[in-house]
Parts: structure tokens; sequence; C-alpha cells
């Protein structure tokens, strides 16, 4: 809505998810979706965030865990294969770490201004978890 | 369509609260939510037995609270169907907070109030205070004086809030019991020249539009807020009045029957006028007649359309009279009623103008007597030929006890 004029608006409390007339939304990927300026796909909430995940993709399972139990839908996966995470859209709650079964985990979270480069590089190695009891 | 049309007598015997249950089955109402609440329960109740007897296609929805109530409504609304409830008092508080989501969100909404005092004490008689709870939450609020109106402006309330230009929600106001509950003659519409003039519901960013998803009841701060509430007070002080007139006027010419934004009776030579709302009305005109008889040249102005508030056709209306006296049902919470302030406000720059009197009456369902305005209409007389108000500004009538007054 930044783009807008003060006057352009239109009645009620009510904005347009979609540019025009959308068809087969569901069968369509997110990034192929004609998203309005005004939906909240198009803005980026990422300063929200002071702590963010990092995705280690040598130790994924796709299991989809953090896919499904992602409250703002920001795992972002294509044929049940993990991807990445949507940074804009991302709050950094932490719950795909917490639900990631593997071992090292293929998440893990580091304050926002932390390198990824240089924390994937000394990723945890596996534990023993028969040691840690 | 699958539902039955029922045959109305031309006359038939009904109550306030039968006569709009009436007119929301002839509007065919999509949706009610509602929370009964004395004295408003048989217009929703209607409905629903309306609904179950199958003269009326649509849903009844029984919910856990008036605030639901509203909330259920607004959901309709934005889905994009005809949508209607009532309440009363008690309700109507719980309900005020849906109520500025409502016009905000320009949903079409008619609300059947049936005015009744606010607890505590508890009371479930017939003042204002419901009514004056909800004036600034930007409904448009039209006021019955009886049966007949409670049937008529229901279907006025319907085609002005539905307008494309208008599209604000619309309360039609009676007064519990005295004409919620007093069954008169009202002068009905067939199904069918009653649904003509309502007209098929015409959607407007309907969310139930799978092609055009729209997302209601947005969050905006303080770089659209403004824009958006300046822009809603601007429809509803500028475009309701022209709709409102095209509607009284198409209604005048399917029925016969008149509405206007002030009610004028004997006003235009007139020296002293009471300006009032509700069943008042009726019983003010019948004692200024009486009064026309004794020599002193009375009047009676009824405020027909509460919000927005007919400031221009007031200031019309009174422009000739000596003195008048507002009457608020409503206690005034630390202020003169609200009729005395707009009204103040609205002659307040005029070079010629009447001397104004403010008068509380009424208040849980306490009876206005003829006598009472005999006295009142003597009072006026008597500020016109002393040339000043005698009289405190703000009085108390029909109350036990030492006169009470203020101001």
């Amino acid at each position: 809505m930044q783009n807008n004029g003060w006057n352009e608006f239109e009645i009620g409390a009510m904005l347009r998810s979609f540019d025009g007339k959308i068809d087969d939304i569901a069968g369509t990927l997110q990034e192929d979706r004609p998203y309005s300026a005004s939906n909240s796909f198009t803005a980026s909430v990422a300063d929200w965030r002071i702590e963010k995940p990092v995705f280690a993709k040598d130790y994924c399972i796709d299991c989809q865990f953090c896919w499904i139990y992602c409250p703002d839908m920001s795992i972002i996966s294509r044929d049940k294969k993990m991807i990445g995470i949507d940074m804009d859209h991302c709050k950094g709650c932490g719950i795909c770490v917490e639900v990631c079964p593997t071992n090292p985990k293929s998440l893990l979270m580091f304050a926002e201004h932390a390198d990824e480069e240089e924390e994937l590089a000394r990723w945890p190695e596996k534990t023993d978890e028969k040691e840690e009891k | 369509m699958a539902f039955d049309t029922m045959e109305l007598r031309d006359v038939e015997v009904w109550d306030g609260n039968h006569a709009a249950a009436q007119a929301l089955r002839q509007c065919q109402i999509d949706v009610v939510a509602a929370y009964p609440i004395t004295p408003s329960t048989p217009i929703v109740e209607g409905y629903a037995k309306f609904l179950a007897d199958n003269y009326v296609e649509g849903e009844f929805v029984m919910v856990e609270s008036e605030h639901a109530a509203m909330s259920g409504c607004i959901g309709a609304a934005a889905a994009g169907g005809r949508v209607a409830t009532a309440t009363s008092s008690q309700g109507y508080a719980l309900m005020v907070e849906t109520l500025y989501q409502a016009s905000g969100m320009r949903l079409p909404i008619v609300l059947n109030v049936v005015n009744r005092a606010l607890a505590a004490p508890l009371n479930v008689n017939g003042d204002h205070s419901d009514m004056y709870l909800g004036r600034d939450s930007g409904w448009i609020q039209l006021d019955a004086y009886c049966p007949q109106d409670a049937y008529d402006l229901n279907f006025i309330a319907f085609k002005v809030a539905e307008d494309h230009d208008v599209r604000l929600p619309c309360m039609v106001h009676q007064d519990g019991f005295m004409t919620s509950h007093t069954a008169q003659g009202v002068v009905t519409m067939t199904d069918e020249v009653a649904y003509s003039f309502v007209g098929d519901f015409k959607v407007m960013n309907d969310m139930l539009d799978f092609e055009h998803p729209v997302t209601h009841g947005v969050q905006t701060e303080e770089d659209w807020h403004f824009e958006h509430k300046a822009r809603q007070h601007h429809d509803l002080m500028t475009k309701v009045f022209p709709k409102l007139e095209a509607a009284f006027d198409d209604f005048e010419k399917l029925t016969g029957r008149r509405y206007n934004m002030v009610e004028k009776y004997d006003l235009d030579d007139a020296d002293v006028a009471v300006i009032c709302m509700g069943t008042s009305v009726e019983t003010a005109r019948e004692v200024a007649q009486e009064m026309r008889a004794k020599g002193i040249k009375a009047g009676v102005l009824g405020i027909r359309v509460i919000r927005p508030f007919p400031f221009m056709q007031l200031k019309e209306a009174l422009k000739n009279v000596k003195a008048v006296a507002t009457l608020d049902r409503s206690a005034p919470g630390g202020a003169p009623g609200m009729l005395f302030n707009e009204i103040s406000g609205c002659l307040y720059n005029e070079k010629v103008r009447p001397m104004i009197s403010g008068y509380i009456y009424g208040l849980g369902g306490r009876d206005l007597t003829k006598q009472h305005l005999v006295d009142l209409y003597t009072e006026l007389e008597a500020n016109v030929g002393a040339g000043q108000v005698l009289t405190p500004l703000q009085q108390y009538i029909g109350v036990r006890g030492p006169k009470l007054s203020f101001l």
C-alpha cells in the first residue's frame, strides 16, 4: 500500500489478496501467485525477528515436520523436499528447530547478525544420547 | 425460490415487534444471528418462526451473547448476505464494540433496537439510553413512533444501507413496550410489493467471491486509519441524506406513506414547539392540537433520522419558532441532553433563533402524560411573553419529590 496515494483505497477495512481474477489458487505455487501489493506475502516482517533459524541441508531427512509445524508457513518445501526458509516472513519462533528429529539437528537458532556460512562450518557433531544421560 | 408467500390483510393488527419481524421476512433476510433480549425478543423469534414455517429462505444463528450476535452478523454481511438482528438495552451495550466494527467495515446490516433503559437499577421498560449509547458508532439511526413506522422504516433501512454509495449499517429504533408490545393497525404491503422495494441484495467485496478474494477487518495504524474514518464520516454526513430522501420519495409513491428527516406538526406558524422522539411525538401532537384550541400556537418536531443528525432540516424547520423545548429520554450523565446539545449547536450561529430549554423525562418507562406537556407548553409560552428563558435550562419531568433542575 505504500505506493498508493492518500485517497486510493476502497471503502471498508478491506484489502484484496490478489491483483485481478484468480483461478486454481490452491494448485498454484506461492511464487507464481499474483499477490497484490497489499497482501502480507509481499510485505517483509523480517525485522520482527531477533533470532533466526539456519538450515543445514546435509543432515535433513525431508521429514516435513518443520513444514507442518511452522505457524507462519515460512518453511519452503517443494515436492516434499525441504528447500529453505522464507526469511521475509519467519518470526524466529524456533518451533522448526524444536520439532526437527535429526541428530545433529538440521535447523538451529542463531542471533540475527550471525554469519550463516560460519555457523554451517562449525555445525555441532552428532551427540551420543546415552552419554548425555 | 422454495419458500411460501404469506397472504396478509390490507390492515393487520400488529405490535411493533411483529411489524419488524414481518418486514424482515418480506425483505428475505439471509442471516439473522441473535441473542434475544426483552423487549426485542419477538422480532428475532418471529424471524425464526417464519424460517421454520418455510416463509423465508435463510439461516437463524443462535449465539452465546449479543457481542457474538453482531459478530455473526458482521461475518455473514462480509460474506455477502442480507443480514439483520434485534436487541435492546444491556444486550445493545454488550454489542457496542462490534457496532463500530460493522460501520467501519461498511457492512449494511440492519439492527432493530427496541429501546429500553440501561441498568442499574435493572429495568426492562422503554427509554432512549441504549439508542444514545450508539450515537457515535457510525450507524444510520432511524426512529419509529409506532408499529406502522417500525414496519416501514425497516424497508427504507435496507434500501439505503445496501446502496453501494452508502454501505453503512442502519438501526431502526422503536420504544420498548409502548411501540414494541402495543398492537395497532398496520397497513401492509404484499410480499411481492415489499420485496420489490428493497430488491435483490447486491454484493460488494463479498468474501464468497472466490475469484476475487478479500481480507475484511484489516488493521491500519496512524498512516491510514484517519483517512478511513474521515471518508466513512464524510459518506455518513453527505451521502445518506440524498439516498434517504430518494427512499422516502419512492416509498411514498409505493404506499402513500410519507417519511421525512424531521417530522413537522403544526410547526410553520408555531411560537412554541416541543422536539422529541419515539412515542412521545404522538402524545405531543395531540397536546399541541389542544393548546391551539386554547390560543397557544404550539407545534411539534419529531426527529426521524437521529444519525446523521439533520442539522440543516432542523435549522430550517425552527427558524420562525420563538421557544423550543428539547425532550431527552436518557439520563444525561453530567451534561445537557443530546437533543439540547445538538439543536443548540445547529442554531447558535443563526441571527434569529428560538430560545431553547432542555427537559429530561420518561426514564425507565415513566409515563409522559398529556398534563406534563400542557405544563411544558405553558412554560414555553411564558418564555415567549418574557422574551427570555425563565426556567433552568435542564429540568426533569415526572420525577417524584422536589422539582429537580440544573444549569
